[in-house]
């Protein structure tokens, strides 16, 4: 079982009625809450939510829509499983907050195709929230209502992203739209839309809750909050963390129990791959940001085979709508059959690495901008290992 | 009754913006911007990319096309805006603020020149052996960013082998960029929805459903997606060396015709501006390459128009004066092979609707190895009838089993004018530089009214010109014969005239206000039909569609590249050139009633006309087996 540690914001206790309390305040007042909480996106992104809901709350629309992104797909990622499954109410009440917030009657959770197995409980969970009058119409008595439906995703990667995710809502491929517009604005059937990773929804919950003030105590400067974090790996104790922004690898890595570490994956696949010489950096938007995912690797793994299985998982997992992302990761794994053969040249390694700098500015979403990161920070960090094999003229298993 | 083009099955991924509507107060204002360090004032709401072209300042582009709606998924157009960490498509980015723009900072440079090298490294086959040599986007682009090497390797090995199974359309996947301009093309500006992007990250394919080849899949065959292909993936079928071995060949008798859009366009091949007409020295051309008659199709318009008249007021008379409601009505044109498809394929229970008749294209085909070869006294099986068509549709048409009344095929190949233009060059040929010819006879003159068939709009001019006289005896009541509501550019349009002082035998007609409908492109004719299956065209009377934008001048067989600026810029020169014919009347073409007197004796709609000139269509459907 994932192991959640010294529980702050997930303690039971910590809970309350944030729903009761919310529907007496504004929305206005909802959203300064989350605001000045200091919120910010727990998929990865960091968007601050209250901007984000602010956004939503003053766009003019005859309709608006709340999403929940429970398309966790991040590779190393799974910290919205425990949440949908243990900690359903404050994910699903945290929706309909923010539904009240921005001025939306309708709600969708977007599930993982492989959660699939969750939705007998996610439903029932809807059905007894209809009963308690908690969802549906005139909730709590008040004016506001508000239903969720869930939506299966059906596999693909790139719906994590919010607009791919909102055109696979829609029933079209799941490919990202051009920003701007920006789905607060236009999303959802062209109407403003909030979408927001399903930590994000719990957290706001909790805001509300404990109020902006508690939830500020923890976490950083610019990172409040305390985080989940999925860790996998060469660790003895893997699981579901919950850790204050802040957290250096190194207390992260002793948490959990880690030995002969030689590398951590920090961020998932698009995220970015941390030697230890850079342990004492710390996990939070202003220095290492992650959507939750901590994979680590201890010294008998090959960075190389690293590398290549999260190249694998983007030359596949690219929508392939745009040049850089769709050719881009291709290339780049290419490069690492070359380094595996030892027929990559540092020049052609540089003239990649240049690559997947362009990768990161010019692709149109967040996948192909990330996608590069692990081939720059493997190749950068582990330079030696992966030219290792050029040198010995071995394929190095 | 909506008149935009294109009215939206795309996914919002590929659509325009939508300005934001926190910030409505802002539109129609002008925003101040800095571009490469110029000030500029620009209209809120435009796109980087608009903004640049509107003040010179040239930003390339791969997947940006004027008639589609933006996908921003090549990235080759991508700007750096100051602020910004990441480069923005300057085709997608609205401008809704100050802000400070650099087109060509080292940072686009240089991903340009990698979105390039990338595009080139997938890019399979030489230039030299392309039917795009010359014309190509990425070719362009290639020169443009001084690319000398393959600087991420370069594709040596076939990865999808070349559907070559339709009529009209030729689809090679090796050369394809993935700008998806074909996919936006058909679903959206077209609303065929015949291509699609299949699977995913590098193993992304255009496909059709089910990988099916072209000729089992709901393919219209109207080539507008070969005419935005930035590459060589589209093309269309060349038959080119079957006409020259034809020529080559002293027993064959070959003939061809040109399509009245033809001469508008051709001269672009030559590296002439849009809306040069070139018809004489076209004539002159193709009796230099080796064409034994070389004929006007727009004779076979007046012929098409005395049919399809005469067909209308016979419909007419069936309904409302012997009140057989079987007699369907509005009458459709049939003379888009491309639309023909496309309603026996969506709207399969309405074939009723459309006028029996065949395209000029096949009527002449029908006339040329019947009545021609008797007058000529040459076998039939002797003659090979080419027909240069701004049109793909033309090429299945021209092989519908039906197409054989005489016993041969009407038509033996379609060519378009792209392929003519290849054959004019390979000729040695220098077509703005000719003397100017005239057609042959006995099928050389032609009409103004069939010289307008190549605009949308030009068959029901057309048509009204004859049908008005035939029915009141009087010219129809416009200056100069120019009916101007049929003109314009407006995806669907409609207006009406009243019948009145008619003759005697016309007496049912009298007062009658004969209401009339015209639109070009399917996505109009697909919103044409719906108000037909809604009701809500029973007293209209007469309906011309035309498949490809803008009419025939837009055609899938036209000089690329195609924009609403050239199309339009070609129907002024039909226009132009129509006002100065001295016939502008199908009905008084001499040629024409000389066909009736000699060969068609039994008038038009008469026997001999319906088993030669007229036709069936095929319930298709949309399933696929």
């Amino acid at each position: 079982m994932p192991i959640i540690n010294d529980t702050i914001f997930f303690d039971e206790k910590a809970h309350g009625e944030a729903l009761e309390k919310a529907l007496k305040l504004t929305p206005q007042e909802v959203v300064m809450e989350i605001r000045e909480s200091g919120l910010r996106g727990r998929g990865g992104a960091g968007f601050p939510t209250g901007t984000k809901w602010m956004l939503a709350l003053s766009a003019k629309a005859d309709k608006k829509f709340v999403v929940c992104n429970a398309d966790e797909g991040e590779p190393g990622t799974f910290k919205d499983r425990v949440l949908l499954s243990e900690y359903t109410k404050l994910v699903l009440e945290g929706m309909v907050i923010g539904g009240y917030a921005i001025g939306a009657n309708k709600g969708f959770i977007y599930l993982r195709g492989e959660y699939a197995y969750l939705y007998n409980h996610l439903q029932t969970y809807l059905e007894r929230l209809r009963n308690e009058n908690r969802l549906g119409n005139n909730i709590l008595g008040t004016n506001f209502s508000f239903d969720i439906e869930i939506r299966l995703g059906s596999g693909a990667y790139v719906c994590g992203e919010e607009t791919a995710l909102i055109e696979s809502l829609e029933g079209h491929r799941g490919e990202a739209r051009n920003r701007p517009p920006f789905p607060v604005n236009t999303g959802y059937l062209g109407y403003p839309t909030i979408v927001n990773n399903v930590e994000t929804f719990a957290c706001a919950y909790i805001v509300i809750s404990k109020g902006a003030q508690w939830f500020a105590k923890y976490g950083t400067e610019k990172s409040k909050g305390m985080k989940l974090i999925s860790v996998s790996g060469d660790v003895k104790k893997p699981g579901v963390y919950e850790v204050p922004f802040g957290i250096t690898v190194k207390e992260l890595l002793e948490l959990v129990g880690a030995e002969e570490t030689k590398a951590v994956q920090i961020g998932g696949a698009s995220g970015i791959c941390v030697p230890m010489s850079e342990i004492n950096r710390n996990i939070s938007f202003e220095d290492i940001p992650t959507g939750g995912s901590v994979i680590v690797f201890n010294k008998n793994r090959s960075m190389l085979k690293v590398l290549r299985n999260f190249m694998e998982f983007f030359v596949e997992e690219s929508c392939g709508q745009c040049t850089p992302c769709r050719i881009g990761n291709k290339k780049l794994l290419e490069g690492v059959e070359m380094l595996e053969k030892g027929k990559c040249s540092h020049k052609y390694l540089n003239e990649l690495i240049e690559l997947g700098k362009t990768m990161q500015i010019a692709s149109k979403c967040g996948l192909g901008q990330s996608s590069p990161n692990p081939f720059i920070s493997i190749v950068t960090n582990f330079k030696d290992e992966i030219m290792s094999n050029s040198i010995r003229g071995n394929n190095g298993n | 009754m909506e008149t935009k083009i294109s009215s939206g099955r795309a996914p919002v991924a590929q659509k325009p913006h939508i300005v934001s509507t926190t910030s409505t107060g802002d539109i129609g204002g002008l925003v101040d911007i800095e571009i490469n360090g110029r000030q500029y004032k620009v209209p809120f709401g435009m796109t980087i990319l608009e903004a640049c072209k509107q003040n010179n300042i040239h930003i390339p582009t791969l997947c940006y096309h004027e008639d589609l709606c933006i996908a921003g998924a090549c990235r080759v157009c991508v700007v750096e805006i100051e602020g910004m960490k990441t480069l923005q498509a300057s085709c997608a980015f609205p401008i809704t603020g100050k802000i400070k723009i650099w087109t060509t900072s080292e940072k686009v440079r240089k991903a340009r020149r990698h979105i390039l090298d990338l595009l080139l490294s997938e890019h399979y086959g030489e230039c030299y052996s392309c039917v795009r040599n010359n014309n190509c986007e990425l070719q362009t682009l290639a020169k443009e960013y001084g690319v000398d090497f393959y600087r991420f390797g370069h594709i040596e090995q076939r990865r999808y082998e070349v559907d070559r199974s339709s009529y009209a359309i030729v689809r090679d996947m090796d050369k394809c960029v993935l700008c998806k301009r074909c996919v936006r093309t058909c679903i959206d500006l077209q609303e065929v929805g015949v291509l699609e992007a299949t699977r995913r990250g590098y193993s992304t394919l255009i496909s059709t459903f089910m990988d099916k080849p072209m000729i089992d899949v709901i393919c219209i065959n109207c080539g507008q997606c070969i005419n935005r292909c930035p590459t060589g993936a589209l093309r269309a079928k060349d038959p080119s060396d079957e006409i020259w071995k034809a020529i080559d060949d002293p027993t064959k008798h070959v003939v061809i015709q040109t399509a009245p859009s033809i001469r508008v366009a051709i001269g672009e091949e030559f590296g002439l501006p849009p809306g040069n007409s070139m018809t004489g020295q076209m004539v002159t051309a193709l009796r230099m390459i080796g064409f034994d008659r070389v004929f006007d199709t727009n004779f076979a318009a007046d012929l098409t128009i005395m049919e399809e008249g005469t067909e209308l007021l016979l419909r007419l008379k069936q309904r409302f004066v012997d009140g057989d409601s079987t007699v369907k009505l509005p009458q459709f044109t049939s003379c888009s092979p491309g639309w023909i498809k496309f309603i026996e394929h969506f709207y399969p229970e309405h074939l009723d609707y459309l006028s029996t008749c065949k395209s000029p294209q096949q009527m002449f085909g029908a006339v040329i190895k019947t009545f021609y070869a008797q007058e000529m006294g040459i076998d039939p099986a002797n003659i090979v009838t080419v027909a240069v068509m701004p049109c793909t549709a033309k090429k299945f048409e021209c092989n519908r089993p039906e197409m054989n009344a005489s016993g041969f095929k009407d038509i033996d190949y379609g060519l378009t004018t792209r392929e003519l233009a290849q054959m004019i060059k390979e000729a040695g040929i220098y077509l703005p530089e000719l003397p100017k010819g005239n057609f042959d006879e006995p099928f050389g003159n032609a009409s103004g009214a069939g010289l307008i068939f190549g605009a949308t709009g030009g068959v029901m001019e057309a048509a009204l010109r004859t049908v008005y006289e035939i029915v009141t005896g009087r010219p129809v009541p416009f200056e100069n014969l120019d009916i101007t509501p049929c003109r314009g550019i407006d995806g669907v349009r409609e207006a009406s005239i009243v019948l009145t002082n008619v003759k005697d035998e016309w007496k049912f007609l009298e007062g009658v206000e004969l209401k009339f409908m015209i639109a070009h492109g399917t996505a109009n004719a697909k919103k044409v039909m719906e108000a037909l299956i809604r009701g809500e065209l029973e007293d209209y009377h007469f309906v011309e569609i035309m498949a490809c934008p803008g009419g025939c001048i837009g055609g899938g067989g036209q000089p690329i590249p195609t924009s609403p600026e050239i199309r339009k810029k070609r129907i002024e020169a039909i226009y132009k050139e129509e006002a100065g014919l001295p016939i502008r009347k199908s009905h008084e073409n001499p040629h024409v009633k000389y066909l009736y007197e000699k060969f068609l004796v039994d008038g038009p709609c008469g026997h001999i006309s319906h088993k030669l000139l007229h036709t069936h269509y095929t319930k298709r459907g949309k399933y696929i087996v």
